[in-house]
């Protein structure tokens, strides 16, 4: 363990680099990502590695953070080897890793300060210190007024503000920062970054890495690394990047410093001018407005854009463009305001708008199960395009979109770039007027880009397709005829992009949004004085400007990380975290209560073995007083027979038998009366329906009872002397359950199930979701141990499982009235172990799942068959053979069943349940050992 | 017609979706072969392999005759134990069945003393014990009676009763768990395959993609109703033929075509209730938890567990109203009694009543879900 974390010399760049990598090569199955990379980070400084997605940043990263396994080559960081788990454990408290993607690592039902809170927790800081670092670095954020909102009602921009927040929160010495800005609006970015530059102007020794899809952000930063196809194309300052390759910017240096045949055919775009002509209007819309429930998300949005023309918008991840775009395609009807199209208004769901439409949405939308040449067929058919003027569309379209390479690879198999024109290709399959493109190029790279643009730029020029675009990039936002700036659901400006420049008098288009974004937030800030509200936490996105507080300096002192106070202080921020998590997840926690308790009701009612009512009709073809006197004899067997009119021939009988009308027919032959007082010994036939085979069995033993009584029994009149004499008086003595009612062995039986599957899936499903979700690298890149994760993970499960119990409990007594007639506490203190042993079958079962379908469904079937076959629900145990019943002498099931019955019919004390105590209480270490040994430190 | 087109397309493009996951390929055929064997073949609520012990305090002949009584496979070979280890052997669970013979027992019975014989049998194990113990009693009486035929001559009975059971002579209870197991997997899959397709379209976006298209709602879910339904059905076929006729050798009393009539019929409330619960579940983790508890209910109450006249008088009421209950029913009638469409038509009709209704009503409920889908 390291004590000693900020002793090192905070002397700007240092010669010794923060991270040194060599001959690093990392593979996805056969996917190369990165390919042999050898790079040294100098330290004390902010390093950008560039490029566009998919050329292996995120990889990089996360193997420098130790998060994910080396598979080859070697990378130190601060001095060690982070493929050494010792070394990563010393030196984790002094990085801090923010994952891609908007709030990755946070927890959405978590509030703000909760999650600050809980990663503070995770790197050790006293209850004291936590309480004064987390509130000043909400502050210095500006997310002071935003502290109890959840996380995931927080915009973009802010959630990568808390995760910051979380990152900082052990005050590290090495940053690493994968694509913070990407879909967030101009000024939260530029907020972000002025925040970034005050904390690395409070602590000038840390070393900052960051990676950008976004070329513009990372002119300003110290050193670039340009990356591409997993290699590292260049590194050095921006301007020496740039001087080298002669541009202006480093958008153009990175095409420049492709590989040639990246490059081949990669030209500036020109734009030729619209060609002036009669302003016909293609989309109209007038104060078209969203709400969901009381969020707006689109307010009072205005525009008209002219046939032919390009317009944009331009905005953040949630300022509404999308919402905008549904509701101009119909796919959403507006709460107010109207949308038209050719002059003809969009009702949600109009065929003849919607022929006229081409669509593309924000996620590559085409089924990449089907080949690039079945999801242009299907496109064509859906369209109803005749056969052969199909084929030859579909045959242009290739051709002109350079597909003829591809036509049999799936369309989930292509890279980005050609997945996008396929998708175009697909839009304008049926030769729309309008094309509405949402985030067509978000993940492409510049050139790839660039040549989806000339292809827009041709429909519009040449075929006059009017091109409603949306983007986050700024420099595609300048290629548009028009653009609107959109921000929290309002357009703050639209026009050409040059004279919106103008109008602001700004350098260039990002700095005129950011312009507009703070006139719109100060005039609102305007109106909510005058209206005098004092609070108003509900406004979304009015984000305050950083306040010009100093970052806080880091905690004086730190106390030792080793000690057992600071695991325990870990193992319950992750029970305190999942307990939050579950109350505010209504799906998981009615399965959690009212699962449990409706299955009990089934089962309860639903299982049932007390075969009672058996209908039967009597074919009595002899109608003496005998026959009548026997049939009798089963009609009086009540509460087993319940007779019904009689059949009047075997064929009738037969018919009721198939119908399922009656169970038996008793059919008493001719002269059975006769036969009878002969003493000839008539025979009575009973034909019992043995379709289901237990209730045949049991209506079978029934009829042999009633008739065997018979014999014996001198007032029925068919006894004899012979009957009675030879005869063993048998006495049946159904132990534990005397009045031999189903419902005294299956009560008690159904908790060993419910608990052993309900906590069993909830467990799994809190472990993989965090794996699917992402929040599990904040266990891989904190001092977190295994045992600490799962344990504390575990708790709340076992708290559920209790809770659990004593409303099946409850059932059993009140609803079922079956009373408890052995050691109730024992039973407790064994249901205790049980659930802590079927939380950690759960547990077991998602070290080896990796998504929460297949987790529920594999824990499903694995604790579900076991337990109903080999643990004595329905057969027991004791009758078990050879590997069933290895399975139900290890099955903890077996144990708790046993106990449960025990305690609840058998009346057996404490003693008798102590074996069971015994052996689950045996089953809890070992199933934690399996899952700590399964659980993995670090992502594959 | 072209709303017909749309749906053949939209279906095969199902179809070869479907073909493309290798998971639920396994799983589908898995479902149908393999699981319905061991289904069909595993635990069973007849008499097999029970556990017996006998107190013997009386040393007869007879009484040695009596536990010679009792052997494999219908019970595990007897032990013999002392009187006083009875109780504690039953409250460990050993033995399912211990018989205490008393002293002097032979002597009482020649004399014509009627003696006790007293039969132990653990109540909570409900299915075997009631069975158990008529085999028992069964057997005990025979052997005393035959035994002392030996030494005395006795007569007949006065009137005897012969029990013969149709549709399934030998009691073999493959028959009918196959069949239950099949209808089961049908319900389960049913289900999984269509939610499943629900909610995968609309993860992965596709589905506003066809919503912008002059494609409607119903188009859309019809597709998936044919598609994942024909699925099945061809499944349900195969391992009717394959599991259940071939391996299995249980005998199809009735008419193949119309159990299918009515398995299509069934099909209409599953895919409806797969919609259902893939549009109100809001991802695939929900929709797996949902499922759970929505398909053992079915499973449970269907009547193929326990049988439905089993259920108290209300809840008969209540599982009326579910199609399984429905199609278990006429699932036994059809292929074990060889009932025709007169002795089905009313559970045809429920099912096709309760199904259509409940199909209608998803259909419905997903046409809303996507006009407010975000």
């Amino acid at each position: 363990m390291v004590s000693a974390v900020s002793t090192e010399s905070p002397a700007g760049a240092s010669s010794r680099p923060v991270v040194s990598i060599q001959d690093v090569t990392h593979r996805y199955g056969k996917v190369v990502a990165l390919d042999g990379i050898s790079l040294d980070v100098p330290s004390g400084i902010m390093v950008g590695i560039v490029g566009p997605d998919g050329v292996g940043k995120s990889t990089l990263m996360a193997l420098v953070a130790g998060s994910k396994k080396m598979q080859q080559g070697r990378v130190t960081v601060l001095d060690g080897d982070i493929a050494d788990a010792r070394h990563r454990r010393a030196v984790g408290p002094r990085i801090a890793y923010m994952p891609q993607g908007l709030g990755k690592n946070l927890y959405l039902e978590l509030s703000v300060y909760d999650n600050v809170d809980f990663m503070a927790r995770l790197f050790g800081l006293s209850p004291e210190e936590r309480k004064a670092r987390v509130p000043e670095l909400l502050a210095a954020t500006g997310l002071g007024k935003f502290a109890e909102r959840p996380a995931g009602k927080l915009s973009g921009g802010m959630k990568q503000k808390v995760g910051l927040c979380g990152a900082l929160v052990h005050d590290p010495d090495l940053l690493i920062l994968d694509e913070p800005t990407t879909g967030v609006d101009p000024l939260s970015r530029r907020q972000f970054w002025s925040l970034i530059d005050d904390i690395r102007g409070g602590r000038p020794g840390m070393s900052v890495i960051i990676s950008t899809a976004y070329m513009d952000e990372a002119q300003q930063w110290d050193w670039i690394v340009a990356m591409d196809a997993g290699r590292v194309l260049a590194t050095g300052t921006p301007a020496e990047l740039m001087e080298r390759s002669g541009t202006q910017n480093l958008e153009q240096c990175f095409i420049a410093l492709l590989p040639e045949e990246k490059r081949r055919g990669h030209k500036e775009i020109v734009i030729p001018p619209r060609a002036p002509g009669k302003a016909e209007l293609a989309i109209e819309a007038h104060g078209l407005t969203r709400r969901f429930g009381t969020f707006t998300a689109v307010d009072h949005v205005t525009l008209s854009i002219e046939r032919g023309e390009i317009f944009g918008f331009l905005g953040s991840n949630g300022c509404g463009k999308s919402t905008t775009m549904k509701m101009l395609t119909g796919l959403l009807p507006p709460t107010e305001g109207t949308a038209k199209l050719f002059g003809s208004a969009v009702d949600a769901g109009s065929m003849e708008v919607r022929k006229n439409l081409g669509y593309m949405t924000q996620a590559f939308s085409l089924y990449g199960e089907l080949s690039v040449q079945q999801n242009l067929v299907l496109h064509a058919r859906l369209y109803h395009l005749p056969p052969d003027k199909a084929k030859a569309r579909i045959d242009e379209l290739v051709e002109r979109f350079g597909l003829g390479a591809h036509l049999e690879a799936l369309a989930g198999d292509l890279p980005m770039g050609l997945r996008q024109r396929l998708s175009l290709a697909v839009a304008v399959l049926h030769g729309p007027q309008i094309l509405i493109l949402d985030e067509p190029t978000s993940g492409v790279d510049p050139v790839a880009r660039d040549s989806f643009w000339e292809l827009l730029i041709d429909l519009s020029r040449k075929q006059g397709v009017t091109i409603f675009v949306t983007t986050h990039f700024m420099n595609e936002g300048m290629r548009c005829d028009r653009i609107s700036l959109m921000n929290a659901g309002r357009v703050l400006a639209a026009d050409s992009p040059q004279k919106l420049i103008e109008a602001r008098n700004a350098d260039s288009l990002e700095t005129a949004f950011i312009g507009y974004m703070e006139d719109a937030i100060a005039e609102k800030a305007r109106t909510e004085s005058k209206d005098a509200a004092a609070k108003d936490t509900t406004a979304k996105d009015a984000t305050p400007a950083p306040e010009a507080a100093p970052p806080p300096p880091p905690p004086a002192h730190r106390v030792d990380r080793a000690g057992l106070r600071l695991r325990l202080g870990r193992l319950l921020a992750y029970s305190h975290n999942e307990a939050i998590q579950i109350l505010r997840d209504k799906v998981r926690l009615a399965f959690a209560f009212i699962g449990s308790a409706l299955l009990m009701l089934v089962f309860g009612f639903g299982i049932t073995t007390d075969v009672e009512n058996i209908r039967f009709a009597a074919l009595d073809m002899d109608q003496s007083p005998e026959s009548r006197a026997y049939l009798e004899q089963f009609s009086a067997a009540k509460p087993y027979f319940a007779l019904t009119p009689p059949a009047d021939s075997s064929d009738e009988a037969l018919r009721r038998l198939q119908s399922d009308d009656v169970s038996m027919v008793l059919e008493i032959p001719p002269r059975f009366g006769l036969d009878f007082r002969r003493g000839a010994g008539p025979e009575v036939l009973a034909q019992v329906d043995g379709a289901m085979t237990f209730r045949g069995d049991t209506v079978e033993q029934y009829a042999q009872a009633v008739h065997n009584r018979m014999l014996r029994d001198p007032a029925s009149g068919f006894s004899s002397a012979s009957a009675r004499k030879d005869t063993a008086n048998i006495e049946e003595r159904y132990l534990y359950n005397p009045t031999f009612e189903s419902v005294y062995s299956i009560v008690p039986s159904v908790p060993a199930l419910l608990l052993l599957l309900i906590p069993a899936i909830l467990m799994t499903v809190s472990i993989v979701r965090e794996k699917e979700l992402g929040s599990i690298i904040n266990f891989y890149v904190t001092p977190t141990g295994r045992l600490e994760y799962l344990l504390g993970k575990q708790l709340p499960y076992v708290a559920i499982g209790m809770v659990n119990f004593f409303i099946l409990t409850a059932l059993a007594l009140v609803v079922f009235g079956v009373p408890i007639k052995g050691s109730f506490l024992t039973l407790i203190l064994c249901t205790l172990f049980y659930v802590a042993a079927t939380t950690g079958i759960g547990m077991v079962t998602s070290t080896f799942t990796g998504s929460q379908v297949a987790a529920v469904f594999v824990t499903a079937i694995l604790t579900i068959v076991p337990t109903i076959q080999f643990s004595g629900l329905l057969q027991p145990v004791s009758t078990l053979q050879g590997g069933a019943g290895v399975v139900g002498s290890i099955w903890p099931a077996t144990y708790y069943m046993h106990a449960s019955l025990g305690a609840f019919t058998k009346g057996l004390g404490a003693g008798l349940i102590l074996r069971d105590v015994a052996f689950l209480a045996v089953c809890v270490p070992v199933l934690l050992g399996i899952s700590v040994i399964g659980l993995r430190k670090q992502e594959k | 017609m072209n709303s017909l087109l749309n749906i053949i397309w939209l279906g095969l493009k199902e179809l070869r979706s479907l073909v493309s996951d290798a998971v639920l390929v396994v799983f589908v055929v898995y479902a149908f072969t393999l699981a319905i064997y061991v289904q069909a073949t595993g635990t069973s609520s007849e008499v097999n392999n029970a556990s017996i012990a006998f107190a013997d305090e009386d040393g007869s002949a007879l009484s040695k005759e009596l536990i010679n009584a009792f052997y494999p496979p219908r019970f595990k070979q007897p032990e013999i134990i002392s009187p006083d280890e009875v109780q504690a052997d039953m409250d460990r669970g050993r033995f399912m069945f211990v018989v205490v013979i008393p002293p002097r027992f032979e002597h009482d019975l020649r004399a014509g003393r009627n003696p006790d014989i007293q039969v132990n049998i653990d109540a909570t194990a409900m299915q075997q014990a009631g069975i158990g113990s008529g085999y028992i009693k069964n057997i005990i009486n025979d052997r005393i009676s035959s035994f002392m035929k030996r030494t005395e001559e006795t007569g007949a009975k006065p009137v005897n009763l012969v029990v013969r059971k149709l549709f399934n002579p030998n009691g073999v209870s493959s028959w009918f768990k196959s069949v239950v197991a099949i209808i089961n997997q049908i319900t389960l899959l049913t289900v999984v395959l269509t939610g499943a397709a629900v909610i995968r379209e609309r993860e992965h976006g596709t589905l506003e993609h066809l919503l912008v298209m002059p494609l409607t709602s119903f188009e859309i879910a019809m597709a998936k109703v044919w598609a994942n339904g024909l699925v099945i059905l061809v499944a349900t076929a195969a391992s009717l033929l394959l599991v259940v006729h071939m391996v299995l050798k249980v005998p199809f009393a009735g008419s193949v075509v119309l159990w299918f009539a009515g398995v299509v019929l069934y099909l209409f409330f599953a895919t409806a209730l797969g919609i259902f619960l893939g549009t109100i579940s809001r991802s695939m983790a929900q929709f797996a938890l949902l499922i759970i508890l929505v398909v053992l209910v079915l499973m449970l109450l269907s009547g193929g567990s326990t049988p439905v006249e089993s259920q108290p008088k209300w809840l008969q009421y209540v599982t009326y109203l579910l199609p399984a209950r429905h199609f278990v029913s006429f699932s036994q009638v059809i292929i074990y009694r060889g009932g025709g469409l007169t002795a089905v038509w009313r559970q045809f009709l429920m099912v096709g009543a309760v199904g259509m209704g409940f199909f209608v009503y998803s259909l419905a409920l997903f046409r809303k879900s996507i006009a407010v889908s975000k």
